[in-house]
């Protein structure tokens, strides 16, 4: 975010950074969100969803188009769990911290994960593969613990099971 | 807070792909009576357990055995969720688990009850019977009433139960004096935990002055770990909150409002966001409802993995689209909440007690539990228990009768220990304190609080210095860092907890956690760091003996805590290895 200006000039359409068409996307959500700058945590979830994380460009093009500062985009996009500024492997495995997972063995499950493939919650295998997070509570409590590996929900998973899930994905 | 999100981008927990399909084409709708139903659970339980599955197979079964009177319907949670997939036929008053989507547990099952009738009573292919079983036959449904009896996302299903009639009856009928008054009368207390009452904030925000119009918000950032209330409600029966919502608008003079739900809930986000979308397409949210001048819309707005905005005022700054940070109050959001305008801000839980209240009357809700907390409360049920699931009981129910009874006691024949209530804000209550009552007042004299209604039972294998650390783990990072008692009383908090779990403290370091305790809760800025040393002092209330074992013995009685050697004193990685 270094060599940005801090002007902030008025919010509304500009030039996307590239002609990459999911830019398209982020601006059809800025215009139904008439590009008020409350809006600013709607518009971020769709750029990481299109984009799988958010970049400096990403950020800047954001609060530009807003009207936000790019010191409070930041602000932002680093204050709440759920942005990653930093892209993520192919797969990711989400693992449940909650209080009900917890003693169900949720940090066996993590010790696993770091035994086997070298990871800890928040790092990436060295490959790239494998993305390993944690999640304070994935509402699954009933199905302690649970993992969520690409999106779906797993409960009652043991550590061998989960790794070698992980390995043959 | 980035590094250990809860969710990458893009993995959201999406639950099962049913989720994401087009719905099959329905089955053979009977044209005649219908002589049973097959209610297919599809909250997010059921679904990961494959019930979507269940559902299509159910659906082929009917159609090729050609039972034209035989329904088979998607519902949200039944509510036993670890017996999962469950399948409820509510003709015969029972609900089969385990289900699977073939062979003999699968709906050839289901449907030979169907056609035979009644089995024998206690044989477990009949399928479990409601009116038998404690853990169905205990529990009192107000906000769960339509959970598990409706297709959550079909808005005929919810108008042909009775939805959508008090609100109507509200606009047309009553005042929204009068509707405050009902409220008022039923002694409705926010669910949310705190227990404030409910009209009393709704007749507060209604007397603010409003001349740049007012807020109604549901607040359904459930972020105690250990809690699922408000996601299956979300899921079950999302236009049960939207018309508590937009009665609570019509009452406080509100024309907009905002859910703010947590994105680690896809499931409740879709069928929230489908069901805002049919329920303006019918003119219940919109302009002129019911013919009225009344107009009301809602929006959802999705949170993004920060514990601190279930707090009231992180949780307007958030929608307001800034960082979660909390504010001092007063002033209340009642007075200045959203953009400054008076806001009423409600739990999930909260609005969807609020139809019933209209249409069956506040004196009806009220002569549901105790003299100080009426109506019911909703539990998630969770942790050593056997029965785990979502549950709604009476207020004033023991919590023997919701852990032994409804519970079913715990599981692999363990001996209990303590039950854990209100999250991170909470406390754990031993055993023989579990003739206790549950309400508001007497949670809070047990040194716990009602919480949301995450309600946690735990064996003789947890210990309960590492639950105490567990939980000032999750609030040293959840901590917005506003304030400087919560940013660094929880964190050293953290550290003494984690010296007694690896037997390197000494009875100073207790002396030090404390009064380090009684700092944080009386200086800090929100209910976060207000209530982050609680944990610590009920489980100092009730297991002192397990906090000295580790300190004059070094030895942690439930063989959890990772103690070293004397000698060796190796400090253990932190969290990762017990």
């Amino acid at each position: 975010m270094a060599s940005t200006t801090l002007a902030t000039q008025s919010a509304g359409a500009r030039a996307a950074p590239s002609d990459d068409k999911r830019w398209r996307q982020v601006d059809v959500r800025m215009r139904r969100l008439g590009y008020r700058p409350d809006g600013l945590i709607e518009v971020l979830h769709t750029t990481q969803e299109l984009f799988g994380y958010l970049d400096d460009e990403a950020l800047l093009y954001v609060g530009e188009s807003l009207g936000v500062p790019p010191s409070k985009v930041y602000g932002v996009a680093t204050f709440y769990s759920y942005f990653s500024l930093k892209p993520q492997g192919q797969h990711t495995c989400v693992v449940c911290t909650g209080t009900a997972c917890y003693i169900n063995g949720a940090s066996g499950l993590l010790a696993a994960l770091e035994r086997d493939l070298g990871v800890k919650a928040g790092q990436t295998t060295s490959d790239g593969r494998v993305s390993v997070l944690k999640a304070r509570c994935l509402g699954a409590c009933s199905m302690a613990p649970a993992v969520v590996v690409d999106g779906e929900v797993r409960g009652k998973v043991g550590a061998p099971e989960l790794v070698s899930l992980l390995e043959e994905i | 807070m980035t590094a250990e999100g809860p969710a990458a981008p893009g993995t959201a927990p999406d639950t099962g792909a049913a989720a994401r399909r087009r719905r099959p084409a329905g089955p053979v709708l009977p044209e005649g009576p219908v002589r049973a139903s097959a209610n297919v659970c599809q909250a997010a339980g059921c679904l990961s357990l494959g019930s979507d599955r269940v559902f299509e197979a159910l659906c082929e079964q009917v159609t090729a055995r050609g039972l034209t009177d035989v329904v088979v319907r998607r519902v949200g949670c039944l509510g036993l969720c670890a017996a999962g997939p469950l399948v409820s036929v509510p003709e015969q008053g029972r609900v089969f688990d385990y289900v699977a989507a073939e062979g003999p547990d699968g709906p050839a099952r289901v449907l030979a009850a169907i056609s035979g009738g009644p089995a024998a009573p206690g044989s477990p292919q009949g399928g479990r019977v409601v009116s038998e079983d404690p853990f169905f036959s205990r529990q009192v449904k107000v906000v769960l009433e339509r959970c598990g009896a409706i297709d959550p996302e079909s808005l005929e299903d919810y108008t042909a139960s009775g939805g959508y009639e008090a609100l109507t009856r509200a606009v047309t009928e009553m005042s929204p004096e009068e509707v405050i008054a009902e409220v008022v009368v039923s002694g409705l207390r926010g669910r949310g935990g705190a227990g404030y009452p409910t009209g009393l904030k709704w007749r507060t925000v209604a007397k603010s002055s409003g001349s740049d119009g007012r807020f109604v918000v549901c607040n359904a950032d459930e972020g105690d770990p250990g809690a699922f209330m408000d996601r299956s409600v979300l899921e079950s029966c999302p236009h049960q909150v939207l018309e508590g919502m937009a009665i609570a608008g019509y009452a406080v003079r509100a024309e907009r409002g905002y859910v703010y739900v947590r994105a680690e809930y896809p499931l409740a986000v879709k069928r929230l966001t489908n069901a805002i979308r049919q329920a303006e397409r019918e003119g219940f949210l919109g302009r002129e409802i019911a013919g009225t001048q009344f107009n009301f819309t809602i929006e959802a707005r999705i949170g993004a993995g920060a514990f601190v905005c279930g707090e009231e005022t992180a949780l307007i700054a958030s929608i307001e689209g800034g960082r979660g940070a909390p504010r001092p109050r007063p002033p209340y959001p009642a007075m200045s909440g959203l953009w400054g305008a008076p806001t009423l801000i409600n739990n999930v839980e909260t609005m969807a007690n609020i139809p019933a209240v209209v249409s069956r009357g506040g004196a009806w809700l009220a002569g549901i539990g105790t003299e100080r907390s009426k109506g019911t409360k909703v539990f998630a049920l969770a942790g050593a228990v056997q029965n785990t699931g979502l549950i709604e009981v009476p207020m004033g129910l023991t919590l023997r009768q919701i852990v032994f009874d409804i519970g079913g006691g715990l599981a692999g024949g363990r001996r209990f220990k303590a039950v854990q209530t209100g999250g991170p804000s909470g406390g754990c209550i031993p055993e023989d304190m579990l003739d206790m009552p549950v309400d508001y007042e007497s949670l809070a004299s047990a040194g716990s609080i009602m919480g949301s209604g995450g309600m946690i039972v735990m064996d003789d294998k947890t210990c309960m210095v590492d639950v105490a650390k567990f939980f000032m783990d999750f609030c040293r990072e959840e901590s917005c860092g506003k304030c400087l008692p919560c940013r660094a009383g929880t964190e050293e908090m953290f550290r003494l907890l984690e010296r007694i779990s690896r037997g390197e403290a000494t009875r100073l370091h207790l002396a030090q956690l404390e009064s380090l305790a009684g700092m944080v809760r009386a200086t800090s800025l929100c209910g976060l760091g207000q209530g982050a040393p609680n944990p610590v002092f009920s489980t100092l209330r009730y297991f002192r003996d397990e906090y000295m074992a580790h300190i004059d013995d070094r030895v942690c009685p439930a063989g959890v805590c990772p103690i070293a050697v004397p000698a060796v004193a190796g400090p253990s990685k932190a969290g990762g290895d017990k």
